[in-house]
């Protein structure tokens, strides 16, 4: 090990597998998260070693030999999808592998399907006798269901559906596994009948043959060509001309057309947000808070055995890690860590609840659910991604190339802030749940627990008097419920004004959606300083944890204050004076949280393998390994395939007579 | 342009489905043809070349730029005359082709601390090269891995038991003829990056490896045959090649976000996303408030530095004329200014990465500046007048007399004014320089070392150095507005200049409110304002990136198109992946038919 990593470790003030332990939710957990990891990397077929010189085909093709070894290491080792090792497959794997939307296909059968489909499709699937795709997004058209233009057209003369893709901003654009893997794919549709259209619907449609793979009649298939990141996954386009399926391809748990073309709905179709508010919580665990702890983890490691400049003449070079300046780039981002590992924590508590009341048909919590998920999911992934760029930029050159692991998180990450709902689209939803539930407590009517804040607006100043009262949970939370407040009021009373001065509604709401983004993000904030501040406080009988915990919970707390002044300034709630004590007491944490820095980040337990970085290794010996690795690049092992034909005649001149 | 465009030497299929191999090899091709073609047309102006280059390469950086960009650069600027007789031309004639050797692993813009020696040997008159760690190696340098076959290497220099500090040598490393490296050199590429595929970033390792004394850069520093070391006369010429490609980059900066939001503005254009009104229908998602409020602000800070790229440049070249004639008196301010602005606009632009290496990581060069701000304030403070862009600090002594004055000063911010908000941007800077100077002294009475205390106010000093940078930018683009003569194009930059300068507000509303400068009130306004703003540039959003006149080819973007015909055009693109060639991908048969068998 790294003798300038060794030190860092020496000086801990807390347990660092305690604290393990207790993020994994038990050393039990952390036992199986670890047999999990441990399997998965101690088999060659799941390497990922030479992941970062492949090509976009050579990507393809191994993510699909994972997936189908995973199977067979499945049986092997005994686990099984529902089993408590699943969740920490994906983790191991870091997400290279195929089929993913397999699982999306299987999932919308069995929310969307009868039972009889079920019996039929979910078999061929899981024997992956039928490999799947779900394809929604139009090459024109997002998230905005109804604005969907492939047609289904029902005929009653032979009971098919017959599918077309009108107009090319209709084709289907983006779904994974969709342009080499998948034989079939649920296809979202406007239904007609008789020339009436009843809106979108699910429709199962086979796209490739099960016997030699070629594409079915009438489809046009392939792939969508590179992309800023996912080289591994085959994401497809789709076209369909005069494609029949039988009518009971149409998925029809909730609607179903008759053999005489009769259309009948049945049950509530709020429903159907449900399976989307689950993959976006799912998101923020796997494809955003495992990504920014890696990077921290990177980043960190890798700033104290670097070493730049002199802090004072005479000393050797100091580790970076000693700078003001590195620390508030790189230690903000390892408290966010922290803060939305217990945020997840708190959705998933949320989420359980939620669907146990489904369960007894009580589908009140839903808006709530779905707006929190919402705006959370964009809040999240937004500043992950933020925070895994800064990570990248502190590690200067070094962290753009690939090999440092960094780029390839960050262009994943940046990816989650697009798909399963676009951040902008998501905030707003939470914003017309906030101002809903601020006219109803106006009003004096019941509102969910989340916002009961709203109800409490007290005008008023910040107390503090002294650097030192910042560091009281309940001085800051209460920064933050008045700043969501404020801008949750502000924002709706000039809605109305707008409104009373004649405006359309729709016209009115444009107007106000940058302020709208604004307090959803206020409002998603301060609910993530709470629940820090919460977890905290449950820690008791863990003092040495508890404390670094509360470093870091203050230290999220102030560098939002710090970096958003102007709101907490604007209506005087804090001074001038008081701003300059969060930023003596936010800078004063830096110096402190610095020397548990690496612990904190060896607590996220990441192995060298996982972080496939070389510059984040767990014995620091980053320039040794940048070394070897760069060796390993193909450019390096063929002579060079320019020199020959351009350089030479270059260099001989012999080009040219001039 | 056209001279390019129509020449068929310079198509190539779609970068976007190579492989960095190939990638590599396509730049190679065309920057051989590039520099035939460069001299066929007699093309010499190096503002010329630099518009027939980025042509040729569409914006892209190439093999050859660290030969052309610095190599030669440095040639004329470093070398004695009997050097330049032995060099210029055969690296002119491209058979020597070179790179520039700084950064090391484990090193970057600390230049003192670089690793690699350069040991004199007066017995055979030699310099002994070497790598003495892993850290040491030569790390980055582009060229270098594959292409290079000379390199002008940065090492420490020892001559008679004695460090000399850093030096720059002529090191050959590859054999002319069969460019195999020479014994003594490792060199190869150092592997796949974020972007620039097309380029050989390179590694360096020398172990004992000679070099003719001649070798040794001399025009200023020296060492004679006995070992003898004579010193030049002042080291900071050494930054003067650093200064010049820093003021490069901010252009470069503009230059990328311009292009990013002709592309982006262009597509939201066409794309039509949801409803804004039931019933009719999907609008162009440039008509929602969010996404203006997204790209706007955006166009409007490439319009500002494309003002302030430009200064620069003219900058330098004024001053560049004074060193020339050995007048160094302005390096200091125009070093402290091309460092904040790189890093600001760099910041902001997110562009200029590859540069970012050269020139360093940008936290260290808002520091540079800052330590320029600070010791402006000190002469201020004991009396002194200073010059240049920071003769606001002047000011500063004048206001403490006055406390009331700073409140009183805020009612007469106009926010419809521009060279009001340049006003308010200096205040802006004057406070936080102040503010960040004070802190300074507080550590320095507090603490012992002055280091310590600079480093813990380092936070504060990068602010203070981004308001400097902040407000010169506003300064410069206010500025620009009056030479406009054309009415309808000023008033459309008159909107531009304001939305900077006021988003720029919002999004440090603190900094304003702080310092008194802005009331609770007039922050609301410049809200209201900036929305109104972003209504009333809509109508000439596309117009206003069809003005950066990119043509298609240099977009190379499917979403970005100049006829926006953007969907039929994704899909003709996408037949060309490789992931297409074959109907069924090979991976059926090897994975997918074999597991459908066994499960």
């Amino acid at each position: 090990v790294n003798p300038d990593l060794a030190s860092e470790r020496q000086t801990a003030s807390f347990s660092v597998e305690k604290l393990t332990a207790w993020l994994d939710g038990g050393a039990e957990h952390t036992r199986i998260r670890r047999a999990v990891v441990e399997a998965i990397e101690s088999d060659p077929v799941f390497s990922r070693e030479n992941q970062y010189f492949q090509s976009q085909n050579e990507r393809y093709e191994a993510a699909v030999r994972k997936a189908v070894h995973l199977q067979i290491k499945m049986r092997e080792m005994g686990w099984t999808e529902n089993g408590p090792e699943s969740k920490y497959i994906y983790r191991a794997l870091s997400g290279d592998f195929a089929f993913l939307l397999h699982r999306v296909f299987m999932r919308s059968i069995v929310v969307l399907g009868s039972d009889k489909q079920i019996a039929k499709w979910i078999p061929l699937a899981t024997q992956y006798r039928v490999i799947g795709s779900y394809a929604q997004t139009e090459l024109g058209h997002g998230t905005y269901l109804q604005g969907l233009e492939t047609t289904a057209v029902f005929d009653i003369t032979t009971q098919e559906f017959i599918l077309n893709t009108p107009t090319i901003s209709a084709m289907k654009w983006w779904p994974g596994d969709m342009g080499r893997s998948a034989t079939h794919t649920v296809v979202f549709a406007q239904l007609y009948i008789h020339g009436k259209c009843y809106g979108v619907h699910p429709f199962i449609v086979q796209i490739r043959s099960l016997q030699d793979h070629s594409l079915c009649p009438g489809i046009t298939a392939g792939d969508i060509g590179p992309k800023m990141s996912f080289e591994h996954t085959d994401n497809g386009y789709l076209m369909l001309q005069k494609v029949h399926v039988p009518r009971e391809n149409m998925l029809n748990k909730f609607c179903e057309v008759q053999p005489d073309g009769t259309y009948v709905t049945r049950g509530t179709e709020k429903i159907n947000y449900f399976p989307m508010t689950t993959v976006r919580i799912s998101i923020i665990s796997d494809e955003v808070i495992i990504p920014l702890m890696k990077a921290c983890t990177i980043a960190i490691r890798y700033s104290v055995v670097r070493r730049q400049s002199k802090l004072n003449p005479g000393e050797q070079e100091a580790k970076i890690l000693d700078y003001q300046t590195q620390q508030e780039k790189l230690l903000p981002q390892l408290a966010a860590a922290y803060a939305f590992h217990f945020i997840n924590n708190y959705l998933q508590e949320q989420l359980d609840r939620g669907y146990k009341e489904v369960q007894r048909k009580n589908f009140d919590t839903l808006p709530e659910l779905h707006a929190c998920s919402s705006g959370f999911k964009a809040m999240v992934t937004q500043y992950c991604t933020s925070a895994v760029e800064v990570c990248l930029r502190a590690c200067g050159g070094h962290g753009y190339s690939l090999l440092s692991g960094l780029p390839s998180l960050y262009t994943k990450i940046l990816a989650s802030c697009i798909y399963e709902g676009e951040n902008t689209i998501l905030l707003l939803q939470t914003a017309r749940f906030l101002i809903k539930c601020f006219m109803a407590a106006s009003a004096g009517q019941p509102i969910p627990p989340s916002v009961t804040y709203l109800a409490a607006v007290k005008p008023g100043k910040c107390p503090a008097k002294s650097k030192l009262d910042f560091l009281n949970p309940d001085i800051y939370i209460e920064a933050y419920q008045h700043t969501a407040v404020r801008l949750i009021s502000s924002t709706a009373a000039k809605l109305q004004d707008i409104i009373q001065s004649g405006v359309k509604k729709y016209d009115a709401w444009n107007q106000c959606t940058v302020q709208l983004v604004q307090a959803a993000k206020a409002h998603c904030h301060y609910i993530s300083v709470e629940n820090f501040a919460e977890t905290v406080e449950k820690l008791e009988t863990k003092p040495a944890i508890q404390k670094i915990m509360k470093h870091l919970c203050d230290l999220f707390a102030l560098h939002g204050i710090f970096s958003n002044a102007g709101l907490f300034l604007h209506d005087g709630y804090l001074s001038g004076a008081q701003m300059d004590m969060v930023t003596a007491s936010y800078l004063d944490l830096l110096a402190v949280i610095r020397k548990d820095a690496v612990p904190l980040v060896d607590a996220f337990d990441f192995t060298d393998k996982s972080l496939n970085s070389a510059l984040g290794s767990y014995d620091g010996q980053a320039y040794q390994r940048l070394y070897e690795w760069a060796q390993k690049s193909p450019t390096n092992k063929q002579i060079s395939p320019a020199y020959e034909k351009y350089l030479k005649p270059l260099l001989h001149n012999t080009l040219s007579k001039l | 342009e056209a001279l390019v465009l129509n020449d068929p030497d310079f198509q190539h299929e779609d970068l976007n489905f190579l492989s960095r191999s190939q990638r590599y090899e396509q730049a190679i091709r065309k920057s051989a043809l590039m520099v035939m073609k460069l001299r066929e047309y007699g093309i010499a102006d190096p503002e010329e070349i630099y518009w027939f280059k980025s042509f040729v390469h569409r914006g892209r950086p190439e093999p050859l730029d660290l030969h052309l960009g610095m190599f030669l650069p440095t040639l004329l600027t470093q070398a004695t005359p009997e050097q330049q007789d032995r060099f210029f031309m055969p690296a002119w004639n491209l058979e020597i082709i070179g790179t520039y050797a700084q950064t090391e692993m484990g090193h970057g813009t600390h230049l003192r601390g670089l690793e690699t020696t350069a040991t004199y040997d007066p017995a055979t008159q030699e310099f002994i090269l070497n790598s003495p760690t892993v850290t040491s190696i030569k790390w980055w340098p582009g060229g270098l891995g594959k292409t290079s076959n000379h390199a002008i290497v940065l090492a420490q220099l020892y001559t008679q038991g004695q460090c000399k500090g850093l030096h720059a040598f002529i090191v050959p490393i590859r054999q002319l003829g069969t460019h195999e490296p020479l014994p003594g050199i490792t060199v190869g590429d150092i592997g796949p990056k974020f972007g620039y595929d097309e380029m050989d970033n390179g590694y360096l390792k020398m172990d004992n490896f000679r070099i003719p004394r001649e070798n040794m850069l001399m025009k200023y520093a020296q060492v004679e045959p006995d070992g003898t070391y004579v010193k030049p006369l002042s080291d900071k010429l050494t930054y003067g090649t650093m200064v010049f490609i820093r003021s490069l980059i901010v252009g470069d900066s503009a230059h990328s976000l311009s292009r990013a939001c002709t592309i982006a503005i262009r597509y939201s254009a066409v794309r039509h996303q949801s409803e804004l009104k039931p019933g009719e229908p999907e609008p162009q998602i440039l008509d929602y408030q969010t996404q203006q409020y997204k790209l706007f602000p955006l166009l409007a800070t490439a319009y500002a530095f494309h003002f302030v790229g430009a200064y620069i440049k003219d900058t330098y070249r004024r001053i560049s004329g004074d060193i020339d004639e050995g007048d160094l008196s302005e390096l200091p301010e125009l070093h402290a200014l091309t460092a904040g602005l790189k890093a600001f606009t760099s910041w902001t632009a997110n562009a200029g990465i590859e540069e970012c290496r050269m020139a360093c990581e940008n936290t260290v060069m808002m520091l540079q500046t800052a330590r320029f701000l600070v010791k402006s304030y000190t002469q201020v403070s004991s009396g002194q007048q200073v010059t240049g862009m920071v003769s606001y600090l002047n000011d500063l002594p004048r206001q403490r007399i006055q406390p009331q004055q700073v409140a009183a000063r805020s009612v007469t911010v106009r926010i419809n004014d521009p060279l009001s908000l340049v006003e308010a941007y200096k205040a802006r800077a004057a406070r936080l320089v102040e503010a960040a100077a004070k802190n300074l002294q507080t550590e320095l009475n507090h603490r012992k070392s002055k280091e310590d205390a600079w480093n813990r106010t380092s936070v504060d000093l990068v602010r203070a150095s981004e308001a400097h940078c902040h407000y010169v930018i506003v300064k410069l683009f206010a500025a620009k507005l009056s030479e406009i003569s054309n009415a309808a194009v000023r008033a459309v930059l008159t909107e531009l200049c304001l939305l900077y300068a006021l988003y720029g507000i919002i999004k440090n509303t603190g900094d304003f409110l702080q310092a008194g400068i802005l009331t609770d009130a007039q922050i609301t306004q410049v809200y209201q304002r900036v929305k109104e703003l972003l209504a009333v540039i809509r109508p000439n959003a596309v117009a206003l990136v069809d003005s950066f006149d990119f043509h298609d080819v240099h977009l190379g973007s499917v979403l970005g198109r100049y006829d926006g015909n953007v969907y039929e055009n994704m899909f003709e693109w996408a037949k060309k992946s490789p992931l297409n060639q074959k109907e069924v991908h090979e991976s059926f048969h090897k994975h997918l038919k074999p597991m459908q068998a066994k499960l």
